[in-house]
C-alpha cells in the first residue's frame, strides 16, 4: 500500500495511537446490542465510549441506534439519553448548560463532568436535524457529534435519505438506475459553520479515528464527526464484509478521510493516483445495492459519472494541498 | 410585598425570577416575546442569577427545556401558538422524562387563517400532553401561577411539567397592578429545586427516554404519568391552601363568583372570564341570580369541585374560546362529561364560541346567553351549540369579501370558503357563513346573533 498516514494537524504530538496495538480496549461498551450483524457504525460507537469513557453522556434522535438503549438495558458504561429525531442537538445544548450551571455553582465537581456527544444517523443529520445542528454550531455549544452514515433511513427499511449516493437502489428507488440525486456533503455544510473541529472517519481505519478523536479532546466548542458505516441489511452484503467494504471506500477514494480545522481541510489519507488506484467499480460491486448497475445492463453512464466525481474530487484536493 | 403595574408578559418573566430558575431555553413569537426580552435584560444587567439561550425552534428550545430539567435544574420556559404546535412533539414528550419544568403558553389563535390574537384552541391543542394546565385570568395570576406551579410540578408526588396559560394581547399586553412577594417568603413556599432522580452529572451512569419493547411496559409508564397527574389535584389543592395562608390570594382549582343563590351560571377560562365576571355583576344589579364558574386547572381536570360548583342550577352556558371543528366547544364537552353521573336533576349544559382570534364578547352577548338559559330552564328545549356573530360582523365581512374581489352571493352554496385575497381570480361562489340564514343587516349590533348555523 502506498497510502500515507498523517497526523490531523493540531493533533498532539506525542499521541497516544500510533498503532492498533495502543487502541483502548477497556470494553466498556457492553456486548450483545440489538444492532444487526455488521453494523459499521457500532464499530465507531465502540471506539468512542472507549477513548471518551464513561463520563460520557450519548444524546441520540430516531435511527437505528436508538434501540441500543431498550429498558432495562443498556450497553453503555456512559449514559444516554434519547430525544426525538429533530433534536438531538437542542438536547445537548440542555445539557451542556445545566452541567455547566451546576458546575458553576458547585453542585457539581469537575471530576463529574461529562462529555456531551449527539449520536444520530444520517437521516437525521443531513435532514429533519440540520436545522437544530446548525443552531448548536452557530452558538459555540462545546459538544461532539458523531453521525453514522449509512447513506439511507436505516431502521426504517433502508429509504433514500440525503446521504444516499447517485446510483444506490433504496426501499423508496427502485428503478435501473438507483438513486436519482447527489449525496449531500454534510461535512462541507458542517465546515461552513467555522466550528473547531469537523472529521470523516472510517470503521476501517481505527487509528485514523482515534487520532481524530484524541485531537478534537484537546478542544472545545463544537466537534463534528462523520463515519462511514457500511449496513449490511442496507447495502445488501454479508456482515463479514463490512471492514472490507469500509477499506474499498477508502482505497477507491470513495470515502475522503479529512479534517477541518483552522480554516482548512487537511486529507489524513490519500488513495493512490488515478489509474494506480482501485476503480470505484471494485467498491460498488462488492454491495447488492449497486447490482442493478452491472445487470441486466450495464448503466454506463452512472457509473462513469460516479468515477468522474471521485476523480475530480482528488483533483482538487491535490491542487489545493 | 411591592405593588407594580405589570402586563401579563411582565407579570410572567417576574414569576420566573422569583421562583428563582436556572434555565430559559427560548425562542421569539408574538405576543410572548415580552417575556424572554424581559428576562434576557435582567440576565444581561446581572439582576437575575440564570442562563438564558434561544434555540432555533421551539421544538429545539422544548428539548434543551426538557434535558436541561433532566440534568438536574430548575427551567422555565415560553411560547405561543404556533410554536406551542411547533414543539408538540416534545409537549408529549416532557411529561414522559418526568421534568418538572413550567412552560408559560400566551394564547393566540391559530392559523389558517394566520392571526396574531388570541383564543385557546393551541393551548388546548396540549390538553392531552401530560402537561398540568393552569388558566390565569389576571396578571397577578400569571405571577402566582408560576410560583405554584413549580411547587405542584417539584413535588415528589407529582413530578410533571406544568403550562400556565395567559392570554395573549388581553393579558399578555394589559397592564395591571400586581403584588410581588418577597423572595423570602417565596423561599419558605418553594423550597430549592430537588433534582432527586434527575442528574447526569452524580458520577452515576444513567439511560434516560429510553425505549422501551411491549405494551405492557409502555402501559405502566404511561398509567405512571396519569397517577402522577391524578395526584396533582390534592397537591394543587394543598399548594394553593398554603398559598393563600401565605400570601392572601386564593387560587382555588376552581373559582365561583356570584355563585352563592346563583340559577344560571356562565362557564368560563382566562382573560375574558373577567368579561364574565362583569357581566355577572351587571345582571345581579338588574335582579339575575347568575354567576360564573371558572376552572384555573384544567389538567388535572378538577371534576369534584366543578360538579359541586354546578349544582342545582337551573342551567349552564360554557363559553369556548375554542373551536374543535364537527364538534364544537372542547370545555362544553368536558363539562357536559363531567356531569353526566351526578345524582341530582342535571342542569341543561349550553354550549356558546366567542371570542375566536381575539373577537371581543360584549355584554350584550352574556345578556342574551343568560336569556338563552333561562329560556332553555322554562322551556325544557336544550339548543345545539351556537356561534356568536353578530349581523353586523357579517355585514363588515361582506365588504372584506367585495374588495377581496369575491362579492358575497347569498345564493350560493357548497363551496370551500378560502380567505383567499388575490383580486378576481378567487371570484368562487359563495359558501355557508357562520351566521348565514336570518343574517340580517339590521341585526343591531347590541341584539347578538345567536342562530346556529344552518339551524
Amino acid at each position: 500500500m502506498a497510502e500515507t498516514t498523517q497526523t490531523p494537524p493540531g493533533s498532539p504530538k506525542d499521541t497516544a495511537f500510533r498503532r492498533m496495538k495502543d487502541l483502548p480496549d477497556a470494553h466498556l461498551m457492553g456486548p450483545g446490542t440489538p444492532m444487526c450483524a455488521g453494523c459499521g457504525g457500532l464499530e465507531t460507537v465502540r471506539l468512542f465510549q472507549e477513548i471518551l469513557g464513561t463520563r460520557t453522556v450519548f444524546v441520540n434522535a430516531a435511527g437505528c441506534m436508538t434501540l441500543l438503549s431498550s429498558y432495562p438495558h443498556t450497553p453503555f458504561s456512559g449514559s444516554w439519553f434519547y430525544t426525538a429525531m429533530a433534536s438531538a442537538p437542542a438536547g445537548a445544548q440542555g445539557v451542556r448548560d445545566a452541567l455547566d450551571l451546576r458546575l458553576a455553582r458547585g453542585e457539581m465537581v469537575m471530576e463529574e463532568d461529562q462529555h456531551v456527544v449527539v449520536l444520530t444517523g444520517d437521516g437525521s443529520a443531513g435532514g429533519i436535524g440540520l436545522s437544530s445542528t446548525s443552531g448548536a454550531i452557530e452558538r459555540g455549544l462545546d459538544f461532539i457529534y458523531l453521525c453514522y452514515d449509512n447513506e439511507g433511513y436505516g431502521n426504517t427499511g433502508h429509504q433514500s435519505s440525503a446521504s444516499t449516493p447517485l446510483g444506490a437502489s433504496t426501499a423508496t428507488a427502485h428503478g435501473p438506475a438507483g438513486w436519482g440525486g447527489q449525496k449531500k456533503d454534510l461535512f462541507a455544510l458542517w465546515a461552513a459553520h467555522n466550528p473547531p473541529f469537523v472529521a470523516t472517519l472510517s470503521p476501517a481505519e481505527p487509528v485514523d479515528m482515534a487520532r481524530k478523536l484524541e485531537t478534537a479532546l484537546t478542544l472545545s466548542g463544537p466537534r463534528l464527526f462523520i463515519t462511514q458505516a457500511p449496513c449490511p441489511t442496507g447495502w445488501h452484503f454479508e456482515p463479514r464484509e463490512t471492514v472490507h467494504i469500509a477499506q474499498l471506500a477508502v482505497k477507491t477514494g470513495l470515502w475522503p478521510l479529512k479534517t477541518f480545522q483552522d480554516g482548512r481541510i487537511e486529507h489524513t489519507k490519500f488513495p493512490q493516483p488515478k489509474g494506480k488506484r482501485p476503480p470505484v467499480e471494485e467498491y460498488l460491486r462488492a454491495q447488492g445495492r449497486f447490482a442493478h448497475l452491472f445487470a441486466p445492463k450495464r448503466q454506463e453512464d452512472v457509473l462513469e459519472k460516479i468515477q468522474q466525481d471521485v476523480d475530480a474530487y482528488w483533483e482538487r484536493a491535490a491542487s489545493a494541498a | 410585598m411591592t405593588r407594580q403595574l405589570l402586563t401579563g408578559n411582565e407579570a410572567a418573566a417576574w414569576g420566573a425570577r422569583l421562583a428563582g430558575v436556572d434555565y430559559v431555553p427560548s425562542f421569539p413569537i408574538t405576543p410572548q416575546t415580552e417575556i424572554i426580552d424581559t428576562l434576557s435584560r435582567w440576565i444581561d444587567r446581572g439582576e437575575m442569577d440564570a442562563r438564558l439561550v434561544t434555540l432555533e425552534s421551539e421544538h429545539s428550545m422544548l428539548t434543551a427545556a426538557g434535558t436541561a430539567a433532566a440534568t438536574g435544574v430548575r427551567v422555565f420556559t415560553a411560547t405561543s401558538s404556533q410554536g406551542l404546535l411547533y414543539g408538540m412533539e416534545m409537549l408529549y414528550t416532557l411529561p414522559g422524562w418526568r421534568v418538572p419544568l413550567v412552560l408559560v403558553n400566551v394564547s393566540r389563535a391559530l392559523s389558517a387563517p394566520i392571526t396574531l390574537e388570541p383564543d385557546h384552541n393551541d393551548v388546548l391543542a396540549a390538553r392531552d400532553s401530560g402537561f398540568l394546565q393552569f388558566h390565569a385570568s389576571t396578571c397577578q395570576e400569571v405571577l402566582d401561577g408560576i410560583l405554584l406551579s413549580y411547587r405542584l410540578a417539584e413535588d415528589r408526588r407529582v413530578r410533571l411539567p406544568v403550562l400556565v396559560n395567559l392570554d395573549g394581547f388581553y393579558l399578555s399586553f394589559t397592564r395591571e397592578p400586581v403584588e410581588l412577594p418577597r423572595p423570602e417568603s417565596i423561599a419558605e413556599f418553594l423550597p430549592p429545586f430537588d433534582a432527586g432522580a434527575l442528574n447526569f452529572g452524580g458520577g452515576a451512569p444513567r439511560a434516560q427516554g429510553v425505549a422501551v419493547l411491549g405494551g405492557d411496559t409502555y402501559s405502566f409508564f404511561r398509567y405512571q404519568t396519569h397517577l402522577a397527574a391524578t395526584h396533582a389535584l390534592d397537591v394543587f389543592a394543598e399548594a394553593a391552601e398554603d398559598f393563600k395562608a401565605r400570601f392572601g390570594r386564593d387560587l382555588s382549582p376552581v373559582e365561583c363568583h356570584g355563585c352563592e343563590d346563583a340559577e344560571f351560571v356562565f362557564v368560563m377560562i382566562g382573560a375574558f372570564s373577567g368579561k364574565a365576571r362583569a357581566a355577572v355583576d351587571r345582571l345581579r344589579h338588574e335582579g339575575w341570580k347568575i354567576g360564573l364558574v371558572r376552572p384555573r386547572l384544567l389538567r388535572p381536570f378538577p371534576e369534584a369541585q366543578l360538579v359541586e360548583a354546578l349544582a342545582g342550577r337551573r342551567a349552564v352556558a360554557v363559553i369556548d374560546q375554542n373551536l374543535a371543528p364537527g364538534r364544537g366547544g372542547i370545555l362544553h364537552a368536558e363539562v357536559r362529561a363531567a356531569l353526566y353521573h351526578t345524582q341530582w336533576p342535571r342542569p341543561p349544559v349550553l354550549g356558546f364560541i366567542g371570542g375566536l382570534g381575539g373577537r371581543d364578547i360584549p355584554y350584550a352577548e352574556f345578556r342574551a346567553i343568560a336569556e338563552t338559559m333561562r329560556e332553555t330552564a322554562e322551556t325544557g328545549h336544550e339548543p345545539p351549540p351556537r356561534l356568536l356573530y353578530t349581523g353586523e360582523e357579517l355585514q363588515r365581512f361582506h365588504a372584506l369579501r367585495t374588495v377581496a374581489g369575491a362579492p358575497m352571493d347569498n345564493e350560493g352554496e357548497g363551496e370551500g370558503d378560502w380567505n383567499t385575497a388575490d383580486g378576481p381570480a378567487a371570484g368562487h361562489g359563495s359558501s355557508d357563513d357562520p351566521a348565514t340564514g336570518t343574517s340580517n343587516p339590521e341585526d343591531a349590533p347590541a341584539k347578538p346573533h345567536l342562530e346556529t348555523p344552518h339551524g
